[in-house]
């Protein structure tokens, strides 16, 4: 209470610069004026215009005046506080002043610029920016950054190579690991694989490795034949309910989770007259390989089974790879097989896939292309082709006939995605936070997405997402504490009565009951400063910090009294 | 002549959608007329009625809530 007592005597000393952001500002309106129209405004006591105020000289003048004119407020009118705030806030925070009592305003991106051939007007609208946010300075309180522990700590759940390439990560940066695996065995579809395209490496040898490496890792723990039943807490501070492989719950607690369940390759009788003996899937004949047991002298392979169409829209991208690896390996084996590749476009993108590609054309195993409108027809004992170029039909006896069906997502992803409230996309595949900048990340703060359960993913790609996963933990858990900003939502305890109004307005279930007080109450980490539940509250209970009503008031009141 | 019609507009605009917009059309120099002032928000569903209200009530000829 003190410290309210003292905030209500205390006199306004208002700090405005004005940046000319060289010519990007001055150049359009008459900085001088607005700098002599800013110190002339209620609470101001010092206006300075600077050539550049986020310059070093620029930073400097405003340290400077905090100390020598006791400035509580700092305002500037440059660029945007989308990019500049975090500077200006900082280096007020350096010299003294809480980085809360901050204020920016836009005279560049949203002024200047956008009336460069009306001077007169342009300036006047600075003006009314520049006293806007004044106006709301003056409203303005100090706040403390959120500050919570960090558990060191990861979960993974999905211990096929994604997942295990990240707990590897995971591990040798010195974090602890609780792996997660559904299955009795680690290793995932790398497991049933045959070879690794493009060095046509054996993929057992690549997965015992992996395997042998996580699991002798001292700081790794792994439950196989387990499942994660249920998630509780917030970044840095979560607790997985893991069911464990003899369906005891355990609690876990970890800072971060990186979700690789995978996908699996899509199995469906009848299609293309599948049978699982003489029509399979290249799923189907990576074992037959791996075994030795492949004798076919006639293979026809079909591309874009069961996907490309109404039912299945995507590429599953990596199976023309899969064909050609292959192929390839059969000619190999027994360079007198004839094989045909039926294809609609041939996906082998990157360097090495395409030089496959050539190589493959080279040994003789031959590309037919087809129109999805006239798809091949498998007979019992050949196939036929309606070739779109020729317009002719044409006939391939064969031994065998090996469809590349498409990765389909799992049927429990569903029930992950409401579990970590991540959202899917139309195919039931996960969506990362942006597609070019987060692509690792969850929109949910501390879950990271890696491998096939994104979208279908080679071996190589799976552990570089593993790994990228890995790092993006590194990026929140090797600090030590967690800092958020104190924009967030606040409710007065004293004036709340619990109508749960709010409640359901919070986009971040942010917002819980308290059955014993019998009001609402904020878990500020959760909270992402929206600030839906002040809008939504009939008592003015619920409030944004910053953007509280009189903060806001004073802007609109600014506005008109121009 | 009639005196020319300049109409004052209060936009509230979203942190991450609509006021970066604004900074978008700054960056790309559009060039629109000089009579809206943007109070930015950390997202529209922040904006309650009363604020709508109030701003007509002080004369605001324009309300643009946009997120």
């Amino acid at each position: 209470m003190a410290g309210k007592k003292k905030k209500e005597f205390e006199e306004l000393r208002i700090g405005v610069f004005i940046c000319d952001c060289g010519s990007n500002i001055a150049g359009h309106l008459d900085c001088k004026a607005v700098t002599e129209y800013a110190a002339t405004l209620p609470g101001v006591v010092f206006a300075k215009e600077n050539l550049y105020t986020c310059s070093e000289a620029g930073i400097l003048e405003i340290q400077e005046a905090i100390k020598k004119h006791k400035l509580n407020r700092v305002v500037v009118a440059s660029c945007s506080p989308r990019t500049h705030q975090p500077l200006f806030q900082n280096s007020c925070k350096s010299a003294g002043l809480n980085p809360y009592l901050f204020e920016m305003v836009n005279i560049r991106d949203q002024c200047s610029w956008v009336h460069m051939q009306d001077r007169e007007n342009a300036t006047r609208k600075a003006m009314d920016l520049v006293r806007m946010a004044v106006a709301r300075a003056a409203f303005l309180e100090p706040q403390q950054d959120i500050e919570s522990p960090l558990t060191p700590r990861v979960g993974v759940i999905g211990g096929g190579s994604a997942g295990l390439s990240a707990a590897e990560g995971l591990s040798r940066m010195g974090l602890e690991v609780v792996l997660v695996e559904k299955n009795k065995e680690l290793g995932g579809l790398l497991r049933n694989l045959h070879k690794v395209a493009p060095e046509g490496v054996d993929a057992s040898e690549r997965l015992e490795g992996l395997i042998q490496d996580v699991s002798s890792r001292p700081n790794v723990k792994i439950f196989t034949g387990a499942e994660l039943k249920s998630l509780d807490g917030y970044v840095g501070n979560y607790v997985m309910n893991i069911r464990d492989g003899e369906g005891q719950t355990v609690k876990e607690s970890v800072g971060c989770l990186v979700i690789a369940i995978g996908a699996i390759p899509l199995v469906q009788k009848g299609l293309f007259g599948h049978d699982g003996k003489r029509v399979i899937t290249q799923m189907e004949l990576e074992p037959i390989l791996k075994k030795g047991k492949f004798d076919a002298k006639r293979v026809v392979m079909i591309q874009c089974a069961g996907a490309r169409g109404d039912e299945r829209s995507y590429c599953s991208r990596i199976c023309c790879m899969i064909a050609v690896k292959n192929a390839m390996f059969i000619k190999k084996l027994s360079p007198d097989t004839e094989i045909r590749i039926l294809y609609r476009d041939m996906q082998m993108y990157g360097t090495e896939k395409e030089k496959m590609l050539w190589e493959a054309r080279g040994e003789g195993i031959r590309f037919e292309v087809y129109d999805p409108a006239h798809p091949p027809e498998v007979g019992d004992k050949a196939v036929r082709l309606r070739q779109p170029l020729l317009g002719r039909e044409i006939e391939f006896a064969y031994d065998l006939v090996v469809l590349s069906t498409p990765l389909v997502a799992r049927e429990d992803a569903s029930e992950l995605s409401q579990l970590l409230r991540v959202p899917m996309d139309q195919n039931g595949f996960f969506l990362e936070a942006h597609a070019k900048l987060r692509p690792l990340d969850f929109a949910a703060d501390g879950i990271f997405l890696a491998g096939s359960c994104r979208y279908p993913a080679t071996y190589d790609e799976a552990r570089s997402q593993g790994l990228g996963a890995a790092a993006r933990v590194g990026t929140i858990l090797f600090k030590d504490k967690l800092v958020t900003s104190a924009i967030v939502a606040e409710i007065n305890p004293e004036t709340c009565v619990g109508c749960m109004g709010c409640l359901q307005m919070c986009p971040y279930g942010a917002i819980s009951y308290d059955q014993e007080r019998k009001i609402c109450q904020v878990n500020e980490i959760l909270c992402k400063g929206c600030g839906c539940c002040a809008a939504t509250c009939p008592s003015e209970s619920a409030s944004l910090r910053g953007f509280k009503p009189q903060q806001l008031m004073s802007q609109i009141r600014a506005v008109m009294e121009g | 002549m009639a005196k020319e019609f300049n109409p004052k507009i209060i936009a509230f605009a979203c942190n991450w959608c609509a006021y970066s917009a604004a900074d978008l059309a700054g960056v790309s120099r559009l060039q629109y007329p000089p009579n809206i002032r943007i109070v930015r928000v950390m997202c529209s569903g922040r904006v309650n009625p009363g604020f709508i209200l109030k701003a007509f009530e002080l004369g605001a000829d324009g309300v643009l809530v946009a997120g």
